[in-house]
């Protein structure tokens, strides 16, 4: 049976949460989290990128690889994809938006190395989706990391407020946290019947 | 430089994940069990040390403009090899890690280790380096998986020896649940960061 679309949605942002249940791109959860904006600035490229390369992944799966049997190749493929797609986006972003630009700056070139998207495109494979379902799964996993990362800077911002033992401070107390927000996520599971 | 000091500096001051806090997914994702944190330890060192000796090989000839494009092609290269290795020869193994086997491509550690050390130094100390900074890897992988399987199991197995058995009941199947690996790696690095903190005190 086919699965629904909105199962798919839920999924992705909820019950398979990419940082926090699948553990996919903690990187930049961890790296780029201590104050809000920046968090926001990164969750819209990651999510920008994570849609556009669901979709040329598709296509250069199903119409190239599979055609001519190559389909062991599609680890090389999709990271050279993910990569130009990067550098793509930065051009027109820089061409076109330039205030965007100035925001999301520093943080394009980090996608291409940030386990989410190939995340994605790898997991979209796995689960032999179609072309909309894993658009919508791009889309679905996008959202998820953008509510994560906006939960998690906003209680970091607060939390610098507070008077912590010193060896705790900075990553440590991040990782708690993170096991707070891990623990609420986990229980979704048990919310959603899919 | 001697080649030992490179080695144990791989697993204390640039340990990969409580040093420079790089490759921190396959560290708490695959880490419900000892033996998936030894299988991943292996397929990220293989990757690692291999990509660091061709790097350093190629350091002359790959130019700077388009290096990073090229580290990724072949770190790329060499994941697929040990991807299709893994699934010929231990299906469940490979089943168990999932996507964080084609995954190891975008780890930071091995990008990393290619763009600050084997593109600057020569084969033998990327040799050496790779496997140093793979040793760190492996035992902070080792020791977050056997935290999480003893509370969360009771006992670590690993390929069908059962190491440590502890009557741990009920078991706290939250350890082998996503948040066990984010409290257990948060306390790590606290006690890390403690540790630091009380050997700078007594230097002065």
């Amino acid at each position: 049976m086919e699965k629904a679309l909105l199962a798919i949605f839920l999924e992705g942002v909820f019950i398979k949460n990419f940082l926090i249940i699948q553990f996919l791109g903690l990187c930049s959860f961890v790296g780029v989290t201590k104050d809000v904006k920046s968090a926001a600035g990164m969750a819209g490229a990651v999510v920008f990128v994570m849609a556009l390369a669901a979709t040329a992944s598709y296509m250069i799966y199903t119409y190239i690889l599979v055609p001519t049997t190559m389909t062991f190749l599609d680890l090389i493929s999709f990271i050279v994809v993910i990569a130009a797609l990067v550098q793509l986006v930065e051009f027109v972003v820089r061409k076109n938006i330039p205030a965007l630009y100035r925001s999301l700056g520093i943080y394009l070139p980090l996608i291409t190395t940030n386990c989410a998207v190939l995340g994605v495109v790898m997991l979209n494979v796995q689960s032999e989706y179609n072309f909309i379902q894993s658009v919508v799964f791009g889309i679905s996993a996008g959202i998820g990391f953008t509510i994560v990362m906006l939960m998690m800077s906003a209680i970091r911002e607060r939390s610098s407020f507070v008077r912590t033992p010193s060896s705790i401070k900075g990553l440590p107390l991040a990782f708690l946290i993170a096991t707070m927000l891990s623990l609420a996520f986990v229980n979704y599971f048990w919310v959603i019947p899919i | 430089m001697d080649a030992f000091s490179e080695f144990i500096r791989g697993i204390t001051r640039d340990n990969p994940i409580l040093g420079l806090v790089l490759g921190l997914c396959p560290a708490l994702a695959v880490t419900t069990s000892v033996e998936n944190a030894i299988g991943m330890s292996v397929a990220t060192a293989f990757v690692l040390v291999c990509s660091n000796v061709f790097i350093s090989t190629l350091r002359k000839q790959i130019p700077s403009a388009v290096r990073l494009p090229i580290f990724i092609i072949i770190i790329a290269t060499f994941v697929s090899i040990i991807r299709m290795v893994m699934e010929a020869y231990v299906p469940s193994m490979h089943a168990a890690l999932g996507i964080f086997i084609p995954l190891i491509v975008v780890n930071c550690i091995i990008i990393g280790r290619a763009e600050a050390y084997a593109s600057k130094n020569n084969v033998f100390f990327s040799f050496v380096d790779a496997l140093g900074i793979a040793a760190g890897f492996l035992l902070v992988l080792v020791l977050i998986g056997g935290i999480r399987e003893i509370l969360g199991t009771g006992q670590i197995v690993a390929f069908g020896y059962t190491l440590l058995s502890l009557p741990i009941n009920p078991a706290v199947t939250t350890m082998i649940m996503p948040p066990g690996a984010f409290l257990t790696i948060g306390i790590i690095m606290a006690v890390v960061n403690y540790q630091r903190a009380k050997k700078r005190a007594k230097g002065g």
